[in-house]
C-alpha cells in the first residue's frame, strides 16, 4: 500500500503543470463557478456561480460586515480568509465600502457568517476546478 | 450607492424577524436595501446553497452529485431542528 502511495505521488510529481491546471483555479476564485465554465463545464459552474454569490449578496443585504486584512484581531484574520475566498466581490464590496456591518440588527450576525462561507466555498470550488483541470475528476 | 442602515416609518432602525424586502429610496439620498430573515429562514437558505456547492464538489457522476447534495441539505435541516429542540429542553 505504502509502494502504491509513493508511485502515486511520483506519477502526480512528474505530471506537467499545464496551462488550464494554473488558470482554472485563478479565474474560479476571482469570479466562483468561471473556473468549472471554461473548462465546459457550464451547467455545474453556473449552480456554482448562483450558489456562492446569492450567498454573498445575501450576507450583504442582511447587513453583515467586511473584514479586514489588517483587523488585527486573530478572528478577525480568519474572517478575513474566509472572506477574501469571494474573489471579485470581496474586491468590489472593498472598493465600494459596503459591508459595514449593523449591529443593531440580530440578523446582522447572520449576514457576516454567510459571506464567510460564500468565500470558503468558492475555496472549495476552486479545489474542485483544479482537479478538473489534472484529470483527477470529470 | 452605498448600503446602509435601514429606516422605519419613524426613522428608527428596522427590528424583529420578517421576510421582506425593504427599499426605501428618497430624492439625493441613498438606496437603502436590507434582508431580513429569521433563524430558521437564514439556515434554510444556508443548508440549500451549501448543499449545491457540496453536491458538485464531492462527488463524481451528476446522479451522486444530486444525492449528495440532497442529504445534505437533509443534514442540514435535520441539525438545525435536533438542535432546536435540545436547546429546548435545556431551557426547560
Amino acid at each position: 500500500m505504502a509502494n502504491s502511495t509513493t508511485e502515486k505521488t511520483k506519477a502526480a510529481a512528474a505530471e506537467p503543470i499545464s496551462m488550464m491546471s494554473v488558470l482554472a483555479p485563478a479565474i474560479g476564485w476571482l469570479i466562483p463557478g468561471a473556473g468549472h465554465m471554461i473548462q465546459k463545464r457550464w451547467i455545474r459552474g453556473g449552480l456554482l456561480f448562483v450558489s456562492i454569490v446569492t450567498l454573498f449578496l445575501l450576507g450583504l443585504a442582511m447587513q453583515g460586515r467586511i473584514y479586514h486584512a489588517n483587523g488585527g484581531d486573530i478572528l478577525d484574520m480568519l474572517g478575513f480568509v474566509g472572506d477574501v475566498g469571494s474573489g471579485a466581490l470581496y474586491i468590489v464590496t472593498l472598493a465600494m465600502d459596503w459591508g459595514q456591518g449593523a449591529i443593531q440588527f440580530a440578523t446582522a450576525d447572520y449576514g457576516t457568517k454567510f459571506i464567510i462561507v460564500a468565500g470558503l466555498l468558492n475555496f472549495i470550488a476552486v479545489a474542485d476546478a483544479y482537479h478538473i483541470a489534472i484529470g483527477k475528476k470529470q | 450607492m452605498r448600503i446602509t442602515l435601514p429606516l422605519g416609518r419613524n426613522n428608527d432602525p428596522v427590528s424583529g424577524s420578517q421576510y421582506s424586502v425593504l427599499s426605501h429610496s428618497r430624492l439625493g439620498e441613498t438606496r437603502i436595501v436590507t434582508i431580513t430573515l429569521n433563524h430558521f429562514g437564514a439556515a434554510t437558505v444556508f443548508a440549500l446553497f451549501a448543499s449545491i456547492v457540496f453536491g458538485i464538489t464531492h462527488r463524481d457522476t451528476t446522479r451522486d452529485m444530486v444525492r449528495y447534495g440532497l442529504y445534505c441539505f437533509v443534514m442540514f435541516l435535520g441539525g438545525v431542528f435536533v438542535a432546536g429542540w435540545a436547546m429546548w429542553l435545556l431551557r426547560r
